[in-house]
């Protein structure tokens, strides 16, 4: 598997990253690279073994139905560029 | 999904009949107190950002620990679809950018939910009833809220509602016309609000469905679908049908092809429109979520939460058919409310059931409606309205009277036994006194007495005159009687 230079810019934008022209290749390059090095699994055999989802056999910890958190709307908008009356406030984005 | 087709269900064009085929999403608001993976409330209007946990606000480091009691809520509701309930089941990343998304990702479940197939049951208003295939029941976070009016640069972002549990129900597309919809999403809804599991209240946003649309001439294979998003109310869900099925059927008429999308119904312009920003998005790169185990739990578990179930609305329905003597319609429509169901119970616990039924439906729902009250905000109680029917059937007020003490009851309250006394609205049963006022009326009107003998149908007049002789207490059975006697109709 490999990625072609189209596929690098999609994925950039999704994750809405700004990637110019000049970083498409070398980027390309690296991804190609990784993902070499992840196919090679590929060569284990694993049929028939259900996947491993934990390196410890553990049941999910879950937690009471009790409000514990809130009540901090200063602390939650402090690091945002732009606020108002504890909104945060972001570029208009409208449908 | 091949049924025969039933052509009322068909929609005209302009060249063929058109069958319109529809799937839901329903998004329902998991009833808890704190959110799917925080301690923040779920409360509804708080102040901007004051319910969010430093997870729910994603910033870094922060770990999401699951609400046993979203668990719990999830195979309430998967028991009350009569599915399967899957002890294994496990959560996904669906990654999109979004600004009220701070993790750049939701949390859900992609190819494991908590909860497999199931049905519903619909009765529709004809009678018939059809059955929803339910393919699965997952559990995932909402988002937040962002407000594009307070400024003309800037969206506001409100957190609040980020990281609230919903689950998603999706429906198969068994759904064959728009009453069919909004028939589903209206018993579902009633489920949810028998289990507690959802309040419903599509005003706040506790219900949202996403309703997929497509048409084909009967017989056909499906045609492509669009997909409507977010349509918040029933009536809404109906017509963004309509208008989808009619915006479709014209581009298929027409020699065009429909582009499979994702549309938002417009309600004030009664049109659909497409959402070009959402078509890449659709790329949604999902993968287990590495902070999180998979969601295990025992068939005991499952057991013990299916005992605590409360009767659910198609049992209710069948015992009130069965215990009451109530038609299927009558009883359809008081076990659409819990509220109204247990209302109804107790004014008919140890009377007519019928008449019971009668006077909760016609009288005081009608009542309701068109002052816009709740039934939890009746002035009057079960055992008020129980008194007046228990009035009536010892015969001590006419059923015209027992609405004039339903009116007062409603109006000034107090209890009716009582107030049959001080008001004097005692049925006069006393032949002599109602003979007294059919002997004057006769005697008044010897033209009309002779007319009745050629046209008995006078008799209605005859006893109009008498009601209003004694003040409208005379027990009517006893006036007919009386009239016709002395007027020698039989």
């Amino acid at each position: 598997m490999s990625v072609d230079e189209k596929t690098v810019r999609r994925i950039a934008h999704l994750a809405r990253i700004a990637v110019t022209d000049d970083e498409v290749g070398p980027l390309q390059g690296e991804l190609n690279a990784i993902l070499a090095f992840v196919e090679q699994l590929g060569a284990v055999d694993v049929s028939g073994i259900e996947p491993m989802t934990s390196v410890t056999p553990m049941a999910m910890k879950k937690r009471e139905d009790i409000v514990t958190e809130g009540g901090r709307a200063a602390d939650v908008v402090a690091n945002a560029p732009e606020t108002e009356d504890n909104y945060f406030l972001v570029p208009k984005v409208v449908e | 999904m091949n049924a025969p087709v039933d052509p009322k269900k068909l929609i005209k064009g302009g060249l063929h009949d058109w069958e319109v085929i529809v799937g839901m999403e329903i998004h329902a608001q998991v009833s808890s107190q704190a959110k799917l993976f925080s301690g923040a409330s779920t409360e509804f209007g708080a102040e901007p950002n004051d319910h969010v946990s430093l997870v729910d606000a994603a910033m870094p480091g922060m770990l999401p620990v699951i609400n046993a009691e979203c668990i719990a809520q999830a195979v309430r509701t998967g028991l009350g679809l009569k599915a399967q309930i899957n002890l294994r089941s496990v959560f996904d990343r669906k990654n999109y950018f979004y600004p009220d998304l701070p993790q750049g990702y939701q949390i859900s479940q992609y190819k494991d939910p908590i909860v497999g197939e199931g049905e519903v049951l619909v009765d529709m208003a004809d009678g018939s009833s059809i059955t929803v295939g339910i393919e699965r029941l997952h559990l995932e976070q909402d988002a937040g809220k962002s407000l594009h009016d307070q400024d003309p640069t800037r969206s506001f972002v409100d957190l609040n509602r980020s990281g609230v549990a919903l689950m998603e129900i999706v429906s198969r597309p068994d759904l064959r016309s728009s009453e069919e919809a909004k028939a589903y999403v209206t018993k579902l809804r009633t489920i949810l609000r028998y289990l507690g599991t959802c309040d419903g209240d599509m005003e706040k946003g506790s219900l949202r469905a996403d309703v997929n649309v497509s048409v084909r001439r009967p017989g056909e294979p499906l045609g492509t679908r669009c997909e409507i998003k977010n349509v918040n109310s029933i009536r809404f869900i109906g017509q963004a049908i309509e208008t989808e099925a009619r915006r479709q059927i014209a581009i298929l008429e027409d020699g065009g092809t429909i582009d499979q999308e994702t549309r938002l119904f417009d309600p004030t312009k009664g049109e659909t429109r497409s959402m070009r920003s959402k078509e890449e998005a659709h790329d949604y790169r999902y993968f287990p979520d590495p902070d999180l185990l998979p969601l295990e739990f025992d068939q005991a578990f499952v057991d013990s939460l299916a005992e605590g179930l409360p009767e659910l609305p198609d049992a209710k329905k069948a015992r009130f058919v069965a215990d009451y003597g109530l038609s299927p319609y009558d009883a359809g429509v008081l076990v659409a409310e819990r509220a109204s169901a247990d209302y109804y119970e107790a004014v008919a616990k140890g009377r007519d059931g019928k008449a019971a039924a009668n006077w909760v439906i016609n009288e005081l729902f009608g009542r309701l409606n068109k002052e816009g009250l709740s039934i939890e905000a009746s002035p009057v109680s079960a055992a008020q309205l129980g008194a007046i029917i228990d009035l009536i059937g010892e015969g001590v007020i006419s059923g015209k009277i027992a609405k004039d003490l339903f009116e007062i009851v409603w109006t000034e309250g107090g209890d009716p036994r009582t107030l049959v006394e001080s008001r004097g609205m005692k049925q006069v049963t006393d032949t002599g006194a109602i003979e007294k006022a059919v002997d004057a009326i006769i005697a008044a009107n010897p033209d009309k007495v002779a007319q009745a003998k050629e046209k008995p149908t006078l008799l209605g007049w005859f006893v109009g005159q008498t009601m209003k002789a004694t003040g409208g207490k005379a027990n009517p059975a006893a006036v007919n009687t009386l009239l016709k006697a002395k007027l020698g109709i039989e």
